[in-house]
């Protein structure tokens, strides 16, 4: 399935529907692809009809140096398990020093978040090349069961949980609730 | 003679600089307390809580909240002045963006309270006594507020009008907020009370600014003599500035300090620390991955110091445990 990003500016602004109800979880994968190269292999793999697993939903963006952290930390905070980028090769970049911007933008991100505690393997910057359709594969897959094995992140449902501290609280106040050690 | 408007001011997890910031009106404030009743401001007057609760919802035209919500004690008094006030101002970072005390959202309330009750090395506690939140003493009830495991701004907690950004907001900001609010001409709700540019736009040092950055390393300012004429990215000291509110005039770089990103971020930016980062980040001047890792460890604490002043309205709100 391939989701086109209707916002050129700002933020994505829905929140990842969740998958058709069932009881296993299945990773969801929010995969950013640069126009030049890796949405032109997404594509390629399309027609040489290349199975690979269902789980990421493909953006795309004009340059891997148009994915702004913003977009993956809101993409986190939306319910995405892991985040994929792919952009050009270093040297093949259309607009000649993107795919080295996005490289320095994720070394440090992915330094930030860790200590945010999210896990460094849910977070991957590939580069593919437009004539690499089986790479899409590859790496799809590979960072499907990377997430999988690492289990949901669930930050929408951590953000619920986190304030119900406040309801709890409401509690107190009327005077219904028990001393308990702070 | 007509009522004068009441104005209250409250405190919550703050350091007490936002108090000072408002007798930094000098001799303005004789101006303002000719022209308002305070009737709340636990700093300088003795209100309690049950005169508040005596007044009638919706009868204090204004009050100016700083300080982050931690406890229970503080959510109570921001939902109260919330519903005795016709306005509500977010004063501060502490209340605007979650501020310094925000930065405990890094840790869990039990290692903030253990390190505090037990670890930290000036406590004697060798029964490692915590606070209870009721305690049956000699046959009455002492009762202590809960502390909460997330540190919120003070928007995720009540209902905000406006915010008045800045650690602490300068002066002439709170001048300039209090002469809208009582002409009674209304910005828009939920206005950040200050120009929405970057903090770039409005520095002394703009000119100097080049277009392309290409960082080797970031330095820290007492480690150089700073060119006071000089942009301080430039000279590879991380200013916050990119992605930082103008509308100090650029206190801390007028005295060769770099801005740490006080005034939150201008409306276009969702997360502060993300756009720093992306804004330092891309232009760093190596292309290899050990290069580029060489120059960024320079930062050794990214979280500390992108989200310095916002890290409860950062997009991830809190280390995820």
């Amino acid at each position: 399935m391939l989701l086109k990003n209707e916002h050129g500016e700002g933020m994505m602004v829905s929140t990842i529907e969740q998958p058709t109800p069932t009881n296993s979880w299945e990773p969801r994968i929010v995969a950013f692809f640069c126009n030049w190269c890796t949405y032109t292999a997404a594509d390629l793999a399309g027609v040489s009809r290349i199975r690979y697993a269902p789980n990421a939903r493909i953006i795309r963006v004009m340059c891997s140096g148009r994915v702004d952290p913003q977009f993956i930390l809101d993409a986190f905070s939306k319910g995405a398990d892991g985040v994929l980028i792919g952009g050009c090769h270093p040297g093949d970049c259309h607009y000649m020093e993107g795919n080295y911007k996005a490289l320095r933008r994720m070394q440090l991100l992915k330094r930030m978040m860790k200590d945010m505690g999210i896990e460094e393997r849910r977070f991957r910057l590939e580069w593919i090349s437009a004539s690499e359709g089986e790479r899409v594969k590859t790496v799809i897959n590979e960072m499907t069961e990377q997430v999988r094995a690492l289990g949901p992140l669930g930050l929408p449902k951590k953000f619920a949980e986190w304030d119900k501290e406040l309801e709890s609280l409401e509690h107190e106040i009327n005077g219904k609730g028990e001393a308990i050690h702070a | 003679m007509p009522d004068k408007p009441k104005v209250a001011f409250y405190w919550c997890a703050s350091c007490g600089g936002c108090e000072e910031s408002v007798v930094d009106l000098a001799e303005s404030i004789l101006d303002v307390v000719a022209a308002v009743d305070i009737v709340m401001w636990p700093v300088a007057m003795d209100f309690k809580k049950k005169d508040v609760e005596a007044m009638a919802d919706g009868s204090i035209l204004v009050s100016l909240v700083n300080g982050a919500v931690r406890t229970s004690e503080q959510e109570e008094m921001a939902k109260l002045m919330r519903k005795k006030s016709k306005l509500i101002i977010a004063y501060g970072s502490c209340a605007h963006t979650g501020g310094i005390p925000g930065l405990a959202n890094q840790f869990e309330r039990e290692e903030v309270l253990r390190y505090v009750y037990e670890e930290s090395p000036s406590t004697v506690n060798p029964q490692k006594t915590r606070p209870e939140l009721k305690v049956i003493t000699n046959g009455s009830t002492v009762t202590l507020p809960n502390f909460f495991n997330v540190v919120r701004a003070l928007d995720q907690v009540i209902d905000v009008d406006y915010y008045l950004p800045g650690c602490p907001p300068t002066p002439k900001l709170l001048k300039q907020a209090l002469e809208v609010l009582l002409s009674g001409k209304l910005p828009e709700k939920g206005a950040v009370l200050a120009p929405d540019i970057a903090l770039c736009d409005e520095c002394p040092k703009k000119d100097t600014k080049p277009s392309d950055l290409k960082f080797t390393e970031f330095k820290r300012p007492h480690w150089m003599q700073i060119d006071p004429k000089v942009c301080l990215l430039a000279q590879g000291i991380l200013c916050m500035g990119p992605a930082t509110r103008g509308g100090c005039e650029g206190v801390c770089i007028s005295g060769n300090m770099p801005c740490t990103g006080c005034f939150g971020p201008p409306s276009r930016i969702k997360d502060q620390g993300a756009k720093i980062l992306s804004a330092l980040a891309s232009q760093v001047e190596a292309k290899d991955e050990k290069g580029i890792d060489e120059t960024l460890a320079t930062i050794p604490d990214p979280v500390g110091t992108f989200y310095r002043y916002g890290l409860p309205v950062s997009l991830l709100r809190r280390k995820n445990f």
